[in-house]
């Protein structure tokens, strides 16, 4: 069975037993491949109600549910990791979604496509039309991805969030991952996905550190606590 | 009835467990209720490990027999459905117990019992019972069978609420819950219903204040209208229209008020054909202890708190995209606070016309579910 390239990724990332919470879970192939893989205590959050069926009939814990609503009311820190695996440029409100992974995970994996891709900006510039790629093949009148950003405006957001990028991979069709800098400008045009794995800032760097999964660590300097709704996304 | 099913089946058992009156059961109200006696139908066997029983609770008007012919009526049990070879709850597998609720007319004591300090039927003299005193009543059950903890707890409608007091009161006892078409406390439109329904018990001149049996009555028109009225709220609008339109049971209309149309005519039949397997105090007592239910209010009004020590108990919650008696949103309180509660929870909002009744009927989804859901827990209970 081939993989997802960011499914590979989380994979590898997740530790052993941990808890996780998969926001957007689908059918649960992420979840199953974890539990199976990694015994991990697993619960999916999906709004679908095949895709819920389905997780059910694999004997996954799942709630129907909208990862925009429903998860202001799990608690804070309950789970290890949350997942969101390119879902938050769908969500209604992204950074709202965002502030929430890290409230109730200690860490947050989250994947997105890069609308700085030099492909995007090529099919923009010389088609004058919005880019329809391999990452985003969805004509813009049916595509689920209202709220598509590039590297930069991300590692932005999460600046402005307070939330520390503890690493980053770059994942590209059929390709092994390639931890990156997300904020070199370079690689805001050559990274077509990015995986990140977030934590708050004012949390402390975990045991064991992502750098022997990554590649690279990138370590935040504390400080004072701050969470806010950011109205830019 | 009984016996055929039960030689054709060896594994069902049926029968009555009788508490003395030192073992008396302890009310919400305050009241004691002794002797107690607890109807109820087993189906499999307990294994070795005592790891594999199953706590069937039924709705309202359901009783012990969840899956062998009912005594009264003929009639397949109320859930067979879903319990058999193969099925989602399989005799092979578990061992299932389904006991009629104390307050019921199916053997469990209840206000047709004879009241020990009078020699007389209890009628209105019967305490008023909960959720909690039924949960309480097959708690005792449950142990005596020399069941410690459960596999799962489930149930539909009332059995469901039953499902959210077990994991309230004895989440010990539990290793996953099961709660179908529920809610975590009666609506002020669940309780207007039941208004209706008791007050046409009342008006029936032939309750005698309760006392009926003693004068050799029954209640019956008054008990069919409760039921009439009642029946509505199980189904959806949808479904009704499906099944009856504006159809007419003959050609024409009657010009009076006889039952022109299929609908009026399905209605008389559920009415009349369920006084026959139901009593109308027990209607009164039942319904009662439903409009009571508000598993919030006794935790300090926080439903988390009532989840509060079911951490380790696995939850699924279900409900049916057309029932307006119990709807969607209520389940996904308890959800939420499940979720809350930091609680392991499943919840599925499954696609039906069907209405309420959707739980007891042919929908492929619920089946698929379940089926998924416990067998999963089996795996993990190490019973797979």
């Amino acid at each position: 069975m081939t993989l997802r390239e960011d499914f590979r990724e989380i994979l590898r990332l997740v530790r052993p037993g941990a808890r996780v919470l998969d926001v957007g879970c689908g059918e649960g192939e992420l979840l199953e491949l974890l539990t199976r893989e990694k015994r991990v205590d697993g619960q999916g959050l999906e709004i679908s109600q095949a895709g819920v069926a389905a997780c059910l009939a694999k004997g996954l814990a799942v709630v129907q549910g909208d990862g925009d609503r429903d998860l202001d009311y799990f608690p804070t820190q309950s789970f290890d990791y949350a997942v969101l695996s390119k879902t938050l440029q769908q969500m209604r409100e992204p950074a709202h979604v965002l502030a929430e992974l890290l409230r109730i995970a200690d860490q947050a994996v989250v994947s997105l496509p890069n609308f700085g891709h030099w492909r995007m900006r090529w099919a923009l510039v010389t088609t004058g039309r919005m880019p329809e790629t391999r990452a985003l093949p969805d004509p813009w009148w049916s595509t689920p991805n209202i709220h598509l950003c590039t590297l930069r405006d991300f590692t932005e957001l999460c600046r402005e969030l307070d939330l520390r990028i503890d690493a980053c991979s770059a994942l590209s069709n059929g390709k092994p991952a390639r931890p990156i800098d997300p904020e070199h400008p370079l690689e805001n045009w050559r990274s077509e996905t990015a995986l990140f794995l977030l934590s708050r800032r004012n949390a402390a760097p975990r045991a064991p550190a992502p750098v022997d999964l990554f590649g690279e660590a990138a370590p935040g300097p504390a400080e004072a606590p701050k969470r806010r709704r950011t109205s830019k996304a | 009835m009984t016996e055929a099913a039960a030689s054709a089946a060896p594994d069902i058992h049926g029968g009555t467990m009788r508490f003395p009156a030192a073992k008396a059961l302890r009310l919400d109200s305050g009241a004691r209720l002794a002797p107690l006696e607890i109807a109820y139908n087993t189906y499999g066997r307990l294994n070795a490990d005592r790891s594999n029983a199953v706590l069937v609770c039924h709705a309202l008007t359901g009783d012990q027999h969840l899956a062998s012919v009912h005594p009264t009526t003929g009639k397949p049990g109320w859930w067979s459905r879903m319990v058999g070879p193969g099925k989602p709850l399989d005799p092979e597998r578990h061992f299932i117990i389904c006991s009629n609720v104390i307050g019921g007319c199916m053997g469990s004591t209840g206000p047709a019992s004879i009241d020990p300090k009078t020699g007389q039927p209890y009628g209105l003299s019967f305490p008023v019972i909960t959720i909690a005193d039924m949960v309480r009543a097959q708690a005792m059950l449950v142990e005596a069978l020399g069941v410690e903890t459960l596999f799962a707890v489930i149930g539909g409608s009332m059995g469901g609420m039953q499902v959210l007091q077990w994991a309230a009161d004895y989440p010990e006892k539990l290793f996953s819950a099961i709660c179908i078409a529920g809610a975590p406390r009666h609506s002020a439109q669940n309780i207007a219903f039941h208004e209706v329904g008791r007050q046409a018990i009342m008006a029936d001149p032939d309750w005698r204040g309760g006392g009926y049996e003693r004068a050799g009555v029954r209640p019956e028109k008054g008990l069919a209208v409760a039921r009439m009225a009642a029946h509505i709220t199980y189904l959806s609008e949808a479904a009704l229209q499906r099944k009856f339109g504006r159809e007419l049971q003959r050609d024409g209309l009657s010009w009076g008020f006889d039952a022109d149309f299929q609908v009026e005519s399905y209605l008389r039949h559920q009415g009349a054909s369920f006084v026959d397997r139901f009593d109308a105090n027990s209607y009164l007592y039942i319904t009662r202890a439903m409009d009571y239910f508000d598993l919030a209010a006794k935790h300090g009004g926080a439903l988390t708190e009532a989840f509060a020590k079911a951490r380790r108990v696995r939850f699924c919650v279900l409900s049916f995209s057309s029932d307006w008696l119990y709807p969607t949103a209520e389940s996904r309180e308890v959800v939420r606070a499940l979720n809350a509660a930091g609680c392991r929870a499943s919840f599925a909002e499954i696609e039906s016309d069907k209405g309420h009744d959707a739980f007891l009927l042919d929908e492929p989804q619920l089946d698929a579910t379940l089926r998924g859901f416990l067998g999963a827990q089996a795996q993990a209970r190490g019973l797979a």
